[in-house]
């Protein structure tokens, strides 16, 4: 009996009238834990009615307090018929389990009804007293916190990173139960919730078990799925990274790294500029502690290490292995590996059997070198085992409900091993022995499901791994063998034993190791990494059709088409990075989702130019009938389009390459050039690299061929992409290469949308077509939408896609805005470099005049000034709008009295900011509360009168807004921070006026405190000119 | 390929206040992106129709769902649905319970029932301002009036409470909220050139002088009845137009005042005794309902054209009341007759001072109105003559005369009833 949680039921406000006679309601409160239900007294006739109950106390297991949400049922009573529930709040009583996190929950919470969606608040005070159990055997983890941040939180340091956790509970899905043919959705859908909630809390518990067992403290990069497996079940499954975190002491250190590693090394000035998070890195906390080196070295002119480009070839440098599962037969027989892998047998030895990291940025010195994307895939067959309708002679399952959940999660639990292992080893096989920024996702369609597993392959500073080295560590970083800057992008694997065709060449910055001509990663960029000029977001989509069948069959088609999706999408990824003239990707994230005729790809990631990297070649396209004219004519006009884009590209991300190499101090000469290039045939059915010997006049050449319907698809792609507005950029990593200046201004948003593709015969490349604009005409919505916020960073672009049914394209994005500031200062700093920068690219043939440097000076700050101006003069004009707009409507008088003073009620709401991102722009987190996790079901039986799909999807996530930082509110945080939308599962039934829709969310509740004014305006005054700064 | 679905919800609650704007017109989603599009909002953006389309579907969908809560404004700020950042929100409910002058002037003084509601459609037709924004604001007054309806104290205030409203919109519901409990006539052809904030002026002064609040500042007391007993007191002025010694006495003494000040004594002169008949009268039958929803059109029949025919500008009729109260005053008769206790010396001189605001204000509105028809003719001096006044009661004069700078702008081209009856 180790906690005593006591809830107080203080008030409730905005209640729905219940009671149509009298307008008003006479409601109390059923407060539940386990099994133990508490009420308070009716409170008659009022709609804001004040309880302020007694202290409920709960005596219960601390594993119970782990497990169970606290449920509090507001009804009506009702003296003659049944009393009607007016809605309910699911409080997780977990973030109270730890000393560090919050202490108590107190705060308005907003009534939620699966059905009526938000009916009224209530305020509700909860404390927990725990006592200490040292029991050995305990089956309870409380202490150990968690965080969604897939980076070691602002305010702690790690002490060591142990490694890997996994666990997945399964249980049946009351949708599928036979009751729920009886009962009332309502209750089918409070069921589910409540399910799962208590799956969830019982996985962070097994998980913080096996986390204590490691010896650590922590889950960092905590990421829970569902998966809605259908009449099969359903699994909740979570991954995460254990550590042992401590709390750095004080917030002078945080706030001394934040500044030293933050503030532009060109400038001494303090400016926080908080587009790294650098307090992640705990080593750098220190003010002796030599700093990485300065983002910006690549563009002072007294360097200059980037060299002629030697590679004259490209190619997926990372083809990931794509694994293919039995197609169904191994998920039946749940083979010998489920042996593997038990919570209980896991030692910290074994445990490196899967050496994965669910972090994307790291401490310094942790990440040594990156080879380059890992992914497997996987096709199963759900098993129908437990499906309740098969009939009574597999009913035994049924009453043996202890057995099924015993024996589910090894099935699920062997079918990631076996992913999990195969990653391993495509990751040795890049001669690496970790994998980072990993992660697994499923796309279930019917009975087929597809697993997906990605990371990054890389090797690590070793000594992180282990206790008490991390002092020395700190004093005497890594060795002169991984320069800062570049070194990760050192190839890790033997250059004679290549795990697959990839063309090195020396690294452009030290120029004493090899380095692949492309890297694609699924990690956030390195906070030292060295970038020439900013990034973008690049996006590949395919569609491709599928023959609708059944079973095994349909597992097996899946599986043939898999590989060629995969395929493409890496081409079309490459082609585009080309296409914007850099050279590597970050945050790489590739879906696949499964529908009934179709499968969906859809590939995101942050394109930079690393320094470090050769300069990618340009992208020659090639016609298979040489003779014909005209034809001739059209693949010169497309080759002149694609020379075109790439030099606008080049200019639009500031990509400036010194083109001399020769002269560079004292390195090794640059090897012959190799004429080889790759040649891709897209007519041959298989996905076989070949290599050939074009010897194209132009260098480094990538060879498009364009006679095939695919060629022209892949180009068509290419060309139609608009490129992102003026003023905006946008990545889906948590910092945007080459931008530092932010705002506190953010704005976080989800957007949905739902395609229905009409015409029943689509071939491939319409279909293509059609997702390609869909997705294109969303990022469009959002440049209109946000055109307020200019010049502002579209930071963790996340897309999701899904297809709901034949014929449904599903789109989420969830995505923060964060203005940028314009200062001359940055300009001026810009202007700097490419000064001499650009007047070489400019004239790479003709010899060097003496003369050029100054009048590219001139033209170059002519079109950024140009460019500022311009930017500005939008700002100025949306502003001028706006003001405008408030005014012409109404008389000037009338406007003005706006202004007057207002008597305004104390509000108390207080707001809560939401971010994808891991840090607050402007802010200083101060301390991490807790984990939040919710899952929600809406349901409605009257879509028309909501307004539609639209209307009730719409109100639905706004109510999923108002619950989380309702939440995050009462745990006393101001914030949430790594806010994600797992799952987003939106069914209609226009027929019936019916729709559901399930969410899950999730995040870290924190305080942050602003940087106290003066270090906000202090850096600023200090510029030796002053900065027009007016953020719209 | 259709777009089935398309949702777009921001942390902070995103909204333009254009579309804000068009939405409270009562535009369809059609009609305002075809409006948005037409003023430019795609300028410069790489941005479809179809963008636009989206983005005011979007919007038009949130301040759909914020309408529920903008019904009750004090709700706003406690819900926790939208996050409004306090500014934003202030916005929004001035702009929901903004209204339009010509809307108003329709509904003014009518009762706010359903029947009115049901001619809306008419009201719609004939401003042009959409039924749907029709109704909102005429939902707007009706919410106003039924929230402050019971409650005690000031009636601006009230509304500024209750409602969060500017100080502005407060004032003016309040003359809103008057007019409709006394059911004032405002809607003759003769009072057709006056506007809304003329009415809500003389609502703001009859609000301060003539209900029961103003009578004692009890804080219990309601500022939207008038005071029985003070409209009873008002029938002992008749004295004054039913004793033939005392209408002479009374005359003389105003005509020895405004002697050799006005171009139009003699009019004056010949017009005192049918002046003060008509305003006497008004004033004594106050007590009857029927009589107070005339009150409007009876000063405009009985004072103020008399006075206009007689090409009597504003100064002139300044000069007039004032002295007209100031004799009253001094009547020897009058203050030693025994009947007269200290009481009803004090009642009558507030009545009186009351009446003169009113009607003083009224009169101003009806000859400039005349001065401006009249600067159409082409005399333009009486107009220009009308701005510089005596200032007799200096604070009231500014306001006036701020009204009647924009009544010559903005009424100046409506023309006098009589005088442009075909033009109305």
């Amino acid at each position: 009996m180790p906690g005593k949680l006591k809830a107080k039921i203080v008030a409730g406000r905005h209640l729905p009238v219940m009671d149509r006679a009298s307008d008003l309601t006479d409601a109390f409160v059923e407060v539940k834990f386990g099994n133990t239900t508490f009420k308070t007294d009716v409170f008659p006739k009022s709609l804001n009615p004040q309880w302020n109950s007694e202290w409920f106390k709960f005596e219960v297991d601390d594993e119970d307090l782990q497990d169970e949400p606290l449920q509090i049922t507001v009804l009506d009573h009702d003296t003659y018929s049944a009393n009607d529930a007016i809605g309910k709040v699911y409080i997780d009583i977990d973030p109270l389990l730890s000393s560090e996190a919050a202490t108590v929950i107190s705060g308005w919470f907003p009534i939620y009804d699966t059905i009526h969606g938000i009916r009224g608040e209530i305020n509700v005070l909860v404390k927990v007293d725990l006592f200490n159990d040292l029991n050995r055997f305990r089956q309870s983890s409380c202490g150990v916190r968690f965080f969604c941040t897939t980076s070691i939180p602002l305010c702690y340091r790690a002490v060591v990173v142990h490694g890997f956790v996994e666990e997945l509970v399964v249980n049946e899905d009351p949708e599928y139960q036979w009751i729920d043919r009886i009962r009332t959705p309502r209750a089918s859908n409070e069921a589910r919730q409540r399910l799962i909630s208590l799956m969830s809390g019982e996985l962070q518990r097994k998980i913080g078990l096996k986390v204590l067992e490691m010896g650590g403290n922590a889950v960092v990069g905590y990421l829970q799925c569902f998966d809605l497996e259908g009449e099969s079940g359903l699994v909740v499954r979570a991954i995460g990274t254990a550590c042992t975190l401590e709390k750095l002491s004080g917030g002078g250190a945080t706030n001394n790294a934040q500044h030293t590693a933050n503030s532009s090394p060109s400038k001494d000035m303090k400016e926080p500029v908080f587009g790294d998070e650098c307090p992640s890195n705990p080593l750098s906390s220190g003010p002796s502690t030599p700093l990485r080196a300065p983002p910006f070295t690549s563009f002072s002119p007294s360097k200059s290490y980037s060299r002629q480009s030697s590679s004259s070839d490209t190619d997926i440098s990372l083809t990931p292995k794509t694994g293919m599962g039995s197609g169904g037969s191994a998920g039946k027989e749940a083979g010998p590996l489920k042996i593997l892998l038990r919570q209980q047998t896991q030692t910290a030895l074994e445990q490196r059997e899967f050496p994965f990291f669910t972090l994307t940025s790291f401490p310094q010195g942790f990440l040594l070198h990156v080879a380059g994307v890992v992914s497997a895939r996987s096709v199963k067959l759900l098993d129908r085992i437990h499906n309740p309708a098969l009939g009574s002679t597999r009913s035994y399952k049924l009453l043996d409900w202890s057995s099924c959940s015993a024996d589910e999660p090894e099935t699920r639990d062997a079918w990631w091993e076996e992913l999990r292992q195969e990653i391993k080893s495509h990751a040795r096989a890049l001669g690496c022995h970790a994998v980072v920024g990993y992660s697994e996702s499923t796309s279930i369609c019917e009975e087929v499901c597809i697993l997906s597993a990605s990371g990054t392959a890389a090797v690590l500073n070793c000594r992180f791994l282990q206790d008490g080295c991390l002092d020395v560590l700190s004093e005497h970083r890594c060795d002169d063998s991984a320069p800062p800057g570049c070194g990760f992008c050192h190839v890790p694997y033997d250059e004679l034993n290549m795990p697959f065709p990839a063309q090195l060449s020396p690294c452009c910055c030290c120029h004493r190791t090899k380095v692949p001509d492309v890297l694609f990663t699924t990690i956030d960029l390195p906070t030292d990494a060295q970038v020439t000029g900013k990034g973008c977001l690049i996006q590949a989509r395919l569609c491709r059709l599928k023959k609708k069948s059944q079973g095994e069959g349909n597992a097996t088609c899946i599986s043939n088409l898999l590989p060629f999706l995969e395929y493409e999408l890496h081409t079309q990824l490459l082609n585009k990075l080309k296409l914007c003239g850099m050279n590597a990707l970050f945050g790489l994230c590739i879906q696949i989702s499964v529908g009934e005729n179709m499968l969906v790809g859809l590939a995101s990631a942050t394109g930079v130019y690393l320094s470090a990297l050769p300069s990618p070649g340009g992208i020659q396209i090639a016609g298979k009938t040489p003779n014909d004219l005209t034809y001739d004519q059209h693949v010169s006009s497309i080759q002149r389009k694609i020379n075109d884009t790439i030099v606008k590209n080049r200019e639009l991300y500031e990509i400036h390459i010194t083109e001399v190499a020769e002269d560079v101090i004292g390195s090794p000469i640059p090897e012959p050039r190799q004429r080889s290039r790759l040649f891709r045939s897209h007519s041959e059915s298989s996905d076989e690299l070949s290599e050939l010997d074009l010897s194209h006049g132009k260098k480094d050449a990538f060879v498009l061929e364009i006679d095939d319907t695919d060629a022209v698809e892949d180009l068509h792609s290419l060309l139609t992409d608009a490129p992102t507005p003026p003023g905006f950029y946008s990545c889906n990593t948590e910092i945007m290469p080459g931008i530092y200046n932010w705002t506190s201004a953010i704005q976080m948003f989800t957007s949905v949308r739902v395609f229905r593709l009409n015409n029943a015969n689509l071939t491939n490349l319409g279909l293509n077509k059609i997702f390609n604009e869909l997705c294109e005409n969303l990022l469009k919505s959002l440049y209109f939408k946000l055109r307020s916020m200019v010049p502002c960073c579209l930071c963790r672009l996340n897309f999701t896609v899904a297809v709901p049914e034949d014929e449904l394209i599903q789109v989420c994005l969830l995505c923060v805005c964060v203005s940028v500031r314009v200062s001359i200062a940055e300009t001026e700093e810009q202007l700097q470099f490419p000064l001499e920068l650009n007047a070489e690219s400019a004239s790479p043939l003709s010899p060097k005049g003496s003369g050029t440097p100054s009048v590219d000076y001139s033209s170059f700050a002519d079109r950024c000034s140009s460019w500022i101006e311009q930017l500005r003069l939008r700002a100025h004009t949306i502003r001028r709008g706006s003001i405008k707009t408030s005014s012409s409507p109404l008389p000037e008088g009338r406007s003005r009295s706006l202004r007057s003073t207002r008597s305004f009620p104390g509000s108390s709401v207080s707001v809560v900011k939401m971010t994808p991102l891991s840090f607050i722009p402007g802010a200083k987190i101060v301390k991490y509360l807790g984990i939040i996790n919710m899952f929600f079901i809406r349901e409605t039986t009257s879509l028309r009168e909501e307004g539609g799909v639209s209307g009730f999807l719409h109100a639905f996530i706004a109510e999923v807004f108002a619950m989380v930082r309702a939440h995050v509110a009462a745990l006393g945080g101001n914030a949430v921070v790594s806010y994600s939308m797992k799952e987003c599962v939106f069914m209609e039934n226009p027929n019936k006026n019916q729709a559901q829709c399930l969410i899950n969310v999730s995040g870290d509740a924190v305080i942050f405190t602003r940087e106290s004014d003066q270090e906000g305006h202090l850096p600023q005054t200090s510029h030796p000119q002053p900065t027009e700064d007016t953020p719209p | 390929m259709s777009v089935e679905l398309d949702v777009f919800v921001g942390n902070t609650t995103i909204m333009d206040q254009e579309v804000y704007q068009l939405w409270l017109s009562g535009y369809t989603v059609g009609d305002a992106v075809k409006v948005r599009m037409d003023g430019g909002v795609l300028d410069g953006c790489d941005a479809s129709a179809e963008v636009l389309r989206s983005d005011t579907m979007d919007q038009f969908r949130t301040f759909q769902m914020c309408e529920r809560l903008l019904h009750n404004p004090a709700k706003l700020a406690n819900q926790l649905l939208f996050q409004i950042p306090p500014d934003r929100q202030a916005m929004l409910i001035d702009r929901y319970y903004a209204f339009d002058d010509a809307f108003v002037r329709e509904v003014l003084g009518k009762k706010l029932s359903k029947g009115t509601k049901k001619d809306l459609d008419d009201v719609s037709s004939k401003t042009g301002i959409l039924l749907k924004s029709c109704r909102r604001q005429f939902d707007n007054f009706k919410r106003v009036f039924k929230v402050v309806e019971e409650l005690k104290g000031p009636l601006v205030e009230n509304i500024r409470q209750h409602l969060l409203l500017s100080d502005r919109l407060a004032r003016d519901y309040a003359a809103i909220v008057f007019f409709a409990n006394h059911r004032f006539e405002t809607g003759k052809k003769k009072l057709q050139y006056l506007t809304f904030q003329d009415f809500a002026f003389c609502a703001g002064e009859l609000i301060s002088h003539w209900t029961v609040g103003a009578m004692d500042n009890q804080l219990e007391d309601m500022d939207v009845d008038l005071d029985k007993e003070f409209l009873q007191d008002l029938k002992e002025l008749k004295v004054l137009i039913t004793d033939k010694d005392l209408l002479d006495q009374h005359k003389s003494l105003v005509c020895t005042a405004l002697r050799s000040k006005t171009k139009v004594f003699a009019e004056m002169e010949a017009s005192f005794k049918n002046l003060s008949r008509g305003l006497i009268n008004i004033a004594a039958k106050l007590t009857n309902t029927k009589d107070v929803r005339d009150l409007f059109i009876d000063l405009v029949e009985k004072f103020i054209e008399p006075c206009r025919s007689d090409r009597w500008v504003t100064i002139d009729v300044n000069l007039y009341l004032t002295h007209y109260i100031n004799s009253a005053h001094i009547l020897d008769t009058f203050k030693h007759q025994a009947v007269w206790n200290s009481l009803w010396d004090e009642l009558f001189k507030m009545l009186t001072d009351i009446q003169h605001v009113t009607v003083c204000f009224l009169v101003k509105m009806g000859m400039v109105a005349s001065g401006a028809s009249a600067a159409a003719e082409g005399t333009r001096a009486t107009a220009a003559s009308s701005e510089e006044p005596v200032p007799v009661h200096p604070t009231q004069f500014t306001t006036s005369i701020s009204f009647s700078f924009r009544d010559m702008l903005n009424v100046g081209c409506r023309a006098w009833p009589h005088s442009g009856s075909q033009a109305c």
